[in-house]
């Protein structure tokens, strides 16, 4: 009788979900089915028939209208990586479209979990060259995990559950989804939302061998140099606490990507730091000295392994990967362990012995030593007259302590941050890794800050980065995203710069920048600031910039010729590396 | 060893490094712009597609591709778990000329009266395993399957009497290790994979790769 009653209800409650409407508010209902609460977009022609319905929706759903589509894109990009959350996009067709591009590059690249919806013209108009008609399947397909373009209503529900399945499972990555403007209108009897949880000809994880778990853990329990290298995996697994387990239990230091960072705190005292072409000092060489290699969640990008051939060849080599596409890749693995880390490590852990490699620890001591003579020093505590982009960074964690989400854009100032920022807590560290996408930085605060609306979200942007995607200062306005934006202005597009001085004899081609008045700029956008271009202001303008309630944009001029140090030019070995 | 160990190439004295033909069969849902996902593939690398069929498996709404290209071994596999990472790419196998039976189907337009007069039909359907498909008083239609080799020395045979005409299909290959892919489906199908589905060539190379 009871179980009658329940089932009762329960087909009440299925039936209650059951509706006739569009094909747009099935699209929306689904999307709150998904959990998803905040959309990034911009209206146009061919989506028209959904923002008539997200009228109707907007007590459930928040959209913040951007200023351009690409904005809208790499706050979606930030929303995922500070909440672990899928972001979600709205644009129209054509060229709304086509301004999803790079940051659906980037998010392929750094396995952010996405979802965007554009709208297209109507499915008879298909391959006619309407207005705004553009082939944005075949143009979204190398930067997407996948695609599909809806041209009945009755496909939405469906579509858009795999969507959500297929943007957050296994490796994340981008999905879009292109939605004719007949279907978003038609009428139709929808059934209750169903999440999708399997799809036959995908495998998101493969299954996890604990035979190679244990040649894993022999290789390890039997070197004496062994070194991990952690990547953005263990973030996308959260599995910062097996990983840290698994660390600890083997005493094995450990060094991350950039999109790794925070994954364990800055001052864990097995994190020796940064990876690759501007990393810290002891890890590069050391990746040539250690006996066994451990690379978690990572894929061996050519600007962490330099030159390929003489990169850890006296190694053992073991690689834990969720995709099998990237063992073997670029790194050859003697131990290939497929599978998600979270699952991976802790049976890991298990079989290690429990160490500690003193001697081992000792030799990292040593470089970071060299290093902070030779570098940090000077960069964080600069004697002379012109500010250094490390000591921003030094004063940043003197006020913050380490509790902060940092964005970056691209460029030097991305590199002095990751170097020298502190983080106490994972998902803190947003920045465009692999596609390098200047711009990003400033919309991509906005989405973080939505992601993480507690903390304080300090997005740092060189001046040419800046003037990429300013625009976005008006989604800052409109909507009161409390973002810090800290500009670095040394008057020069300085990593381009850099580079033209070390390997090009010094010929400045088109790298010297000039830029508008920023702090005038934020306040036609009724945003507060100031220009600091003296030490002795510096940190009373962070305070300010920190403790103002509000978005608020703080300037500071830095020297312009300085450097990023070390540095592995390229084509050269981790073990080349540069102090100078 | 299952089947599909067998099916995955693993030379016995591994030679990565020099390229050969390699034949790409996958098994893929059929879907609209699936074709352009695994074509970029190839085009992203730099890398041409020799000879591709794609056409109805054995199974209703699966798709095969055959593809042929000249290539490293470890190329084609990274190629290989490239294209098997696509969502609706349900497999990807790649096996040397040597693993598989193939064919490819040409067919040779020529004037009836040339052939008629000059050499006779009859010579020529023996000596190239050719049919007759259609023969009319204007021309006659031959078709022959074979390697590339064969039909190739059909057209040097038929040059001298007027080709009109000649095209040649894309090869088609099958597999002389496998075991078809129905049971395989079966596993797909399921929630759970099985332990065969997600194959690990570290486990077969054994001792091969890993020495401690």
């Amino acid at each position: 009788m009871i179980q009658e009653t329940i089932l009762a209800e329960a087909k009440t409650a299925q039936a209650e979900k059951t509706f006739k409407g569009t094909g747009s508010q099935a699209l929306l209902n689904g999307l709150i089915e998904e959990g998803v609460h905040t959309v990034f977009g911009y209206p146009g022609g061919a989506i028209m028939p959904i923002y008539d319905a997200l009228y109707d929706y907007s007590d459930k759903l928040k959209h913040i209208l951007v200023r351009h589509e690409q904005g809208g894109i790499h706050a979606a990009q930030g929303f995922a990586r500070t909440s672990g959350e899928v972001g979600v996009v709205f644009a129209t067709s054509g060229p709304g479209a086509t301004n999803l591009v790079t940051g659906l590059a980037d998010a392929q690249i750094d396995s952010t979990p996405l979802v965007c919806i554009t709208g297209q013209v109507f499915a008879h108009l298909l391959g006619t060259d309407a207005f705004q008609e553009t082939d944005v399947i075949n143009i979204t397909t190398p930067v997407t995990k996948w695609n599909y373009q809806v041209t009945d209503a009755k496909e939405i529900q469906e579509v858009l559950a795999k969507a959500f399945y297929i943007a957050k499972s296994g490796r994340p990555g981008p999905v879009l989804i292109d939605i004719t403007k007949n279907a978003q209108l038609q009428l139709e009897d929808f059934p209750a939302y169903v999440k999708c949880n399997h799809i036959r000809s995908y495998r998101p994880k493969p299954n996890i061998r604990v035979e190679y778990i244990e040649q894993a853990a022999e290789v390890i329990n039997a070197a004496k140099k062994p070194f991990v290298l952690f990547g953005q995996g263990v973030i996308l697994g959260t599995a910062e606490q097996e990983f840290k387990a698994f660390i600890e239990k083997s005493g094995i230091p450990a060094a991350w990507t950039i999109l790794g960072e925070g994954a364990i705190p800055t001052d864990h005292p097995l994190n020796v730091g940064m990876l690759g072409m501007h990393g810290n000092y002891g890890p590069n060489v050391l990746t040539n000295e250690c006996d066994v290699l451990i690379a978690i969640g990572m894929r061996f990008d050519d600007r962490v392994t330099g030159r390929l051939d003489k990169y850890a060849k006296q190694a053992k080599i073991i690689h834990l990967d969720i995709d099998p596409a990237e063992i073997d890749k670029n790194v050859k693995a003697d131990v290939g362990v497929w599978g998600d880390c979270k699952e991976t490590l802790p049976l890991l852990t298990n079989l290690v012995n429990k160490n500690s490699h003193p001697h081992w620890l000792a030799k990292f001591r040593d470089y970071n030593q060299q290093e902070i003579d030779q570098v940090i020093t000077a960069e964080l505590y600069p004697t002379g007259e012109e500010m250094t982009m490390g000591e921003v960074l030094r004063n940043i964690n003197e006020i913050c302590g380490g509790d902060a989400v940092i964005v970056t854009d691209v460029g030097q100032h991305q590199m002095v941050a990751c170097r020298y920022a502190k983080f106490n807590n994972t998902r803190s560290n947003v920045t465009s890794g692999g596609l390098g996408t200047m711009g990003f930085g400033l919309p991509a605060a906005i989405g973080a800050k939505y992601g993480a609306p507690d903390k304080t979200v300090i997005a740092i942007i060189g001046d040419g980065g800046f003037q990429m995607t300013p625009q976005e200062l008006g989604t800052i306005m409109q909507f009161g995203a409390a973002v810090k934006i800290l500009i670095l202005n040394n008057r020069f597009l300085g990593m381009v710069r850099q580079w033209q001085q070390l390997f090009h004899d010094k010929r400045y081609s088109f790298v010297n920048i000039t830029s508008p008045d920023f702090v005038a700029l934020a306040k036609a956008y009724y945003i507060e600031g100031q220009m600091v271009d003296n030490r002795a202001n510096l940190r009373t303008a962070l305070e300010t910039m920190i403790n103002h309630e509000g978005s608020y944009l703080l300037e500071v001029m830095v020297g312009r010729e300085n450097n990023v140090f070390p540095m592995v030019p390229q084509g050269c070995s981790v073990s080349e590396i540069r102090l100078k | 060893m299952s089947t599909e160990d067998t099916i995955l190439h693993r030379p016995a004295a591994p030679d990565y490094e020099g390229k050969q033909e390699y034949n790409i069969i996958v098994y893929a849902e059929n879907r609209i712009g699936l074709l352009n996902r695994i074509a970029i593939i190839f085009s992203k690398r730099k890398i041409n597609i020799e000879s591709l069929n794609t056409s109805p498996s054995e199974i209703e709404g699966i798709h095969r591709f055959n593809i042929l290209i000249t290539e490293s071994y470890e190329v084609v596999r990274k190629l290989s778990r490239q294209i098997e990472k696509q969502v609706e790419v349900l497999k990807a196998y790649f096996v040397t000329n040597d693993e598989v039976i193939w064919q490819e189907l040409a067919l040779y337009k020529v004037s009836t009266e040339e052939i008629t007069e000059k050499v006779t039909v009859e010579r020529l359907l023996r000596q190239y395993g050719a049919s007759a498909v259609v023969i009319r008083k204007d021309y006659t239609v031959f078709a022959v399957t074979g390697h590339k080799e064969e039909t190739d020395a059909l057209v040097k045979a038929l040059e001298p009497y007027d080709l009109i005409e000649f095209v040649r299909s894309a090869r088609v290959a099958i597999i002389k290790d496998s075991a078809g892919f129905h049971e395989k489906l079966k596993e797909f199908k399921a929630v759970e994979p099985g332990e065969d589905l997600v194959e690990n060539e570290f486990l077969e190379k054994g001792d091969k790769i890993f020495t401690m």
